[in-house]
């Protein structure tokens, strides 16, 4: 994968050219409805679904809150499991980290299990960069490399994309990468998984490194977790001689006890299965039996930034799932480009800002992705209350240009509404003004609502515009409703 | 019971006839409302922006003019919403602990028309008439900040003459989200789009809701399609009777 989301415009200028793809709100509109559909109904089938969330939501806060002592002890617990414990700062930490393992072997590829982590710090373009090809090896995260293309979506990263699309690029790119597809591919969903397993089958037999994240770590007893369904991961994590995960310091759960809600809330969350069909587990090495060196990167990249929100933090109890995207009405019709981040969506809208730190104009759009609908708090697994922190990191935002010398529009304009605001004579004045403009305005406009009000037409300026383009305004009444009560005592006389 | 309407900065401005039609309609029921002429706005604009200094002489404003009041009542799921789960947390921006205070008092007391009808009232059957096809949308922030539940259905359900359709997708956003709608309009109008398409696959003469600035995105696309569909708030048609109806 050689595109990257360096230099992405900001949201809404990212959206307005999705949501001009019809083929792509096509595409996304069908996968997110059937995701829907599967998730609502295997959630209904648990009586206590909501006891779990907060059980689930209790765990991961556990973890968070006594971070440091449970990732002390995961290391500890690690290490006496013959497993090499690094710490990395940032992705470039990390990527020159997993590089150096790498090298140390003399190979110039490895395979990879699906993981969020290792796109966001950047590990493919890397080791590129050292010479090393990093294969995706699971279905969608291959369709997206092949594609030269960027993921959309945490869980089907090539969720905007077609299975006519995906024959194409299978006919087009396999073969450049190793074993090619068959020339009468056709675009049956089971015979493109088919040529997928050919093709990846060598690089798995011939890997000598692989690399992971890991769902979640258990730091009472060194034990990495990795949930997938596709068998994949399980050939990565048992087949090659040398295995490095990388693993963000906020997957650390403390007891294997404590597992059991977040395994149970995972699957139906994400893939709408009552269970994942793989399971990964392994406590460092097993003589004899899977990968005999074994690294673990404790990645922070942000996330102790993250934990020192006390608003923020809860987005740190995320499981990846993907259900807060696939109810998102904003995602459904722009797509996970626009969010210009490996994590789109509702999560995407809070994790990147936390991670980052607001004060760049793109991720600063991030918070404002949203119309505060809700369905993301609804649907999470583990509670993250996602309009809360939106509403939140916007203040951020706002507080990070308050020194500005040229203030904005937008800011000027909340200003002389909080003045307004603050007093009711001074609103009244201005609704009069108002409703002399209603007047005028209704004269000239082009239109009467249903119902009887005038319409007042398309209006020029910044606001305005972007309103009536497509929507109607009505003409300001006459006479607001302060006015009436204050005329008529309340309709009383 | 002393009763405050809280008309709303939109409806006041911009609907003056929903806040007429609470008033029509509460006291039909025996209550004798009151509209304390200090209110304003409930500062959801500068809150959901990112504005939290700025809510801040709102809020004190909200606090001042409802102080007192046994229950405050508003037709919006969105500002009752504001004033029940967002005044705490600008009240604790300002630092000033009277201001925790008197927040902490008005929160609480603070009603959509939905829930005061049938949790304060007590009532589903309001009296009221309204012979015509439609089609209920709930609003977001009722239905997921509030949890006003099926009490707006359990309402118009017992409307006489009035005949109720499924909306499809009900439960999905408008697409209104405040400013939303003009700092992401294009997207904002993407979901306005598809609302207002299954608003007209119900046949409805009239869709209701409980939010007006919600009626007002959906009604201005259903308005610029000349769908014919007009919209109304929910207040318009529970204050509408036989020997009054509203806007026809």
């Amino acid at each position: 994968m050689s595109r990257t989301f360096v230099g992405m415009p900001a949201f809404p200028a990212a959206a307005r050219a999705a949501l001009a793809d019809t083929q792509l709100r096509h595409n996304l509109a069908h996968a997110t409805g059937v995701i829907r559909a599967k998730r609502a109904a295997v959630v209904a089938e648990v009586e206590n679904w909501e006891e779990l969330r907060l059980a689930g939501a209790a765990v991961k806060d556990r973890a968070l809150r006594d971070l440091g002592t449970h990732l002390v002890d995961l290391e500890a617990a690690l290490t006496a499991g013959g497993a090499t414990v690094h710490w990395a700062r940032d992705a470039a930490e990390a990527c020159a980290i997993v590089a150096t393992v790498a090298k140390a072997h003399g190979v110039d590829e490895v395979v990879k299990v699906k993981s969020m982590v290792t796109q966001e710090i950047g590990l493919n373009e890397a080791l590129a960069e050292e010479g090393i090809a990093a294969w995706e090896t699971d279905l969608a995260e291959l369709i997206v490399q092949l594609g030269d293309d960027l993921p959309s979506h945490i869980l089907v990263p090539a969720i905007h994309r077609n299975r006519a699309e995906i024959r194409e690029i299978f006919l087009r790119e396999m073969g450049g990468a190793g074993r090619p597809a068959p020339a009468d591919l056709t675009d049956d969903p089971a015979v493109l998984a088919g040529a997928a397993r050919e093709h990846l089958r060598e690089k798995f037999l011939r890997a000598k490194v692989a690399v992971s994240g890991a769902n979640f770590a258990i730091a009472e007893t060194g034990t990495l977790v990795v949930v997938e369904s596709e068998g994949n991961g399980r050939m990565c994590l048992t087949l090659p001689e040398v295995l490095v995960s990388v693993v963000g310091i906020e997957k650390v759960v403390p007891t294997w006890a404590e597992l059991d809600p977040l395994l149970r809330l995972l699957p139906r969350s994400s893939t709408g299965e009552r269970m994942n069909p793989y399971t990964s587990t392994w406590s460092g090495v097993t003589p004899g039996d899977g990968p005999q060196e074994v690294h673990v990167v404790l990645l922070d990249n942000g996330r102790t930034r993250a934990l020192a929100d006390d608003v923020g933090r809860q987005a740190l109890r995320c499981i990846r799932c993907s259900a807060c995207l696939n109810v998102c009405p904003v995602y459904e019709r722009t797509g996970g480009h626009a969010y210009g981040s490996v994590y789109p969506g509702p999560i995407g809208a809070i994790l990147n800002p936390l991670l980052k730190g607001t004060g760049d104009p793109q991720t600063d759009s991030l918070p404002y992705a949203s119309s505060l609908c809700g369905a993301c708090f609804e649907a999470c697994p583990v509670r993250i209350d996602i309009p809360e922190v939106l509403v939140h990191l916007r203040s951020k935002v706002v507080d990070g240009h308050r020194d500005d010398t040229v203030p904005k529009a937008e800011a000027v304009a909340m200003k002389a509404a909080a003045y307004a605001f603050s007093d009711a004579r001074r609103l009244a004045a201005v609704e009069k003004v108002s409703g002399l403009a209603g007047r005028v305005l209704g004269r000239f406009g082009r239109a009467t609502l249903p119902g009887g009000r005038r319409a007042a037409g398309r209006i020029p300026g910044p606001g305005a515009s972007a309103w009536t383009s497509a929507r109607d305004l009505p003409a300001p009444p006459a006479e607001s409703f302060r006015a009436w009560w204050k005329r008529t005592d309340g309709g009383r006389r | 019971m002393r009763v405050a309407l809280m008309v709303t900065c939109v409806n006041d401005a911009m609907f003056p006839e929903t806040g007429k039609a609470v008033v029509t309609l509460l006291r039909r029921l025996g209550v004798d409302v009151e509209f304390p002429a200090a209110q304003t706005c409930c500062a959801q604009p500068m809150v959901n922006t990112g504005y939290l200094d700025e809510a801040v002489p709102v809020v004190r404003t909200f606090v001042d003019a409802f102080a007192g009041y046994d229950a405050i009542v508003t037709p919006s799921g969105s500002c009752a919403g504001s004033a029940r789960h967002q005044h705490a947390l600008v009240a604790r921006r300002s630092g000033d602990p009277d201001l925790v205070a008197a927040v902490a008092e008005t929160s609480p007391k603070t009603y959509e028309l939905s829930e005061f009808l049938v949790d304060v009232l007590g009532v589903t059957d309001v009296g009221a008439y309204f012979p015509h096809r439609v089609t209920y949308h709930p609003t977001c922030h009722s239905l997921r900040m509030l949890g006003v539940g099926d009490r707006p259905q359990r309402l118009l359900e017992q409307v006489r003459g009035i005949r109720l359709v499924d909306l499809p997708s009900a439960e999905e956003c408008c697409g209104f989200g405040g400013t939303f709608a003009v700092k992401n309009a294009d997207t904002s109008v993407a979901m306005g789009a598809d609302k207002a398409r299954h608003v007209r696959e119900t046949g409805a003469e009239v869709l209701v809701a409980g939010d007006s600035s919600c009626l007002m995105h959906v009604g201005g696309m259903l308005s610029r399609q000349q769908s014919g569909v007009r919209v109304m708030h929910l207040a318009e048609i529970l204050a509408a009777t036989e020997t009054a109806q509203v806007r026809g």
